[in-house]
């Protein structure tokens, strides 16, 4: 049986008496890319500091890596690897020198055009950071990241503010990192996200995690009721049921027989979207 | 330890790279000495019995440069890296924390040590004023006390300034007018005694103080220990207060 790379239990943590992360519990196994999905202020940021090491808990058991982040030497920081929220890179500094300055930090690193390659830099080792675009930033982020050879890496919302082909790039690099055996523990707002790129679910709303699983199968999704809309004579009508196949039958039939125009006929599913909002609205 | 020395080189490259820094830092300085040097020309000024007014000057423009190199660009350079998120990011790796400072310092160091070449050979050369070589020893020890302790001041101001755009005015704001007050930019023969008295309350005429000793002949004895030893309790002040306020995590955001 696989130990896993992060158990936390029962983590609490508060800030002036206001409790920002309300008794956590989760398991990260190894290999896998685990999203940490909430709204902002939910608590995501705070959990995943607390892991990495820069915050310290007020309550609970953290094992990242068979340690614990907060009492972690620098055995332990070379095995992980970080990528922080809205974090600027050094603009004077070039892509290769950027990694050269971080491969420096640890013992084993990588290669560095190998991970120039690997995060889909290449031919860009000679370019100043501060010239790449916002999606390359990030991927070269990544790749400071990445150089010392972690085991697990931790991203926090690598994605928010980038247009749709700065994300299309950077989720192909965080794809390629599974595909090379890593563990990836991400926290997003964006339920597309983690349904794209994640293995395991944890949905965090104020502070509790309220719905955990694979993105498929998150808050049982299968087994809630479908919604069907149409409208009949200009009139709106909306259904809910957990059989659509068998109430479009009837509804159906019902309006070929009766000589009834159904338009606009819609079957929708529940989207993560929908289960997403549901299990995060404020109470 | 050779890991300050592997983050030395890339601050170096930093450094070298940044137009606004090399400007404020290197040529500034020396385009002081070339306004100072022109518009006051040959006067004689009635300071260490009477020397040519260049003579005040180039002392007094390494003084500003090695503030400059020190203070002034620890406390800007620290204060961006924090609020990009760079020291907090650095923090996440194997390197100890001290080592980020240290090659900042080193940098710093080695920035000032330039310009105290530069300008020592540039005032030869242009203004004929002499180098104290025979001094050299005790030159590079005040250079040394002023480095350490001016970069100690710009570590703990970096604790006051909350935000990048901040950074630059608060820095001035501080530094110029004490540079008036010190006598760096105006003869302290003009200086009323009152002036002089306040900004002795201050390390900027301390250092200068001990860099004119050591550099002019005749000014005084080589070292000025008083002078030396208010420089250096600035720096420990300095020292404490920054073990004590320096942040690494960002501000904003």
């Amino acid at each position: 049986m696989a130990v896993p790379v992060i158990s936390v239990s029962g983590l609490r943590k508060a800030y002036d008496g206001v409790e920002a992360v309300r008794g956590i519990e989760l398991e990260v196994m190894p290999g896998e890319v685990f999203a940490f999905l909430g709204p902002n202020g939910a608590g995501k940021t705070t959990t995943v500091e607390i892991l990495e090491g820069y915050r310290k808990r007020s309550a609970g058991e953290v094992s990242v890596l068979g340690e614990d982040p907060e009492r972690a030497g620098r055995a332990w920081r070379e095995r992980i690897g970080v990528v922080l929220q809205g974090g600027k890179l050094e603009p004077y500094l070039t892509v290769a020198e950027s990694l050269s300055l971080y491969a420096g930090y640890y013992s084993a690193p990588r290669p560095v055009e190998e991970v120039i390659e690997a995060v889909g830099l290449g031919g860009k080792a000679g370019e100043r950071a501060g010239r790449l675009s916002g999606g390359q930033q990030r991927r070269l982020d990544v790749g400071m990241a990445l150089v010392g050879d972690p085991d697990l890496l931790f991203l926090d919302e690598p994605t928010t503010g980038f247009d749709p082909s700065a994300r299309r790039q950077a989720w192909e690099a965080i794809a390629a990192l599974r595909d090379i055996g890593k563990t990836v523990f991400l926290t997003t707002h964006y339920m597309d996200e983690a349904q794209r790129l994640a293995d395991r679910v944890a949905v965090i709303a104020a502070g509790e995690v309220v719905a955990r699983g694979t993105p498929e199968d998150l808050g049982e999704r299968e087994s809630r009721p479908a919604k069907i809309t149409y409208r009949e004579h200009g009139r709106e009508v909306e259904l809910e049921t957990t059989d659509p196949v068998a109430t479009l039958n009837e509804l159906t039939g019902r309006a070929l027989a009766d000589g009834v125009e159904l338009e606009g006929l819609e079957v929708r599913r529940p989207s993560l979207e929908d289960v997403y909002l549901e299990l995060t609205r404020s109470p | 330890m050779s890991l300050v020395w592997h983050q030395l080189r890339y601050d170096q490259k930093v450094f070298w790279r940044n137009p606004a820094a090399v400007f404020f830092t290197v040529a500034f300085p020396v385009v002081l000495l070339l306004i100072f040097a022109t518009v006051f020309g040959d006067q004689e000024i009635d300071v260490a019995g009477g020397i040519e007014i260049t003579t005040y000057y180039v002392p007094a423009i390494i003084t500003l440069a090695t503030i400059s190199a020190t203070m002034q660009t620890l406390a800007m350079s620290l204060v961006i890296a924090r609020e990009d998120g760079r020291l907090k990011r650095g923090r996440g790796t194997p390197m100890p924390p001290w080592v980020f400072i240290a090659g900042r310092i080193g940098n710093s160091v080695v920035v000032a040590v330039l310009m105290l070449a530069l300008v020592a050979v540039l005032g030869k050369l242009l203004y004929g004023v002499a180098i104290p070589w025979e001094r050299a020893p005790e030159l590079l020890l005040v250079l040394a006390v002023g480095a350490a302790s001016f970069s100690c001041l710009g570590i703990a101001l970096t604790a006051a300034i909350p935000s990048q755009d901040a950074a630059a005015p608060i820095v001035n704001v501080i530094l110029l007018p004490l540079y008036f007050l010190s006598g760096v930019f105006i003869p302290e023969d003009e200086l009323p005694q009152g002036v002089i008295d306040f900004a002795g309350h201050f390390p900027i005429r301390h250092f200068f103080q001990a860099f004119f000793d050591a550099y002019v002949s005749g000014a005084g004895a080589a070292v000025s220990w008083g002078d030396l030893g208010v420089v250096g309790l600035w720096g420990l002040g300095g020292l404490l207060l920054a073990a004590r306020f320096f942040r690494w995590t960002p501000r904003t955001g």
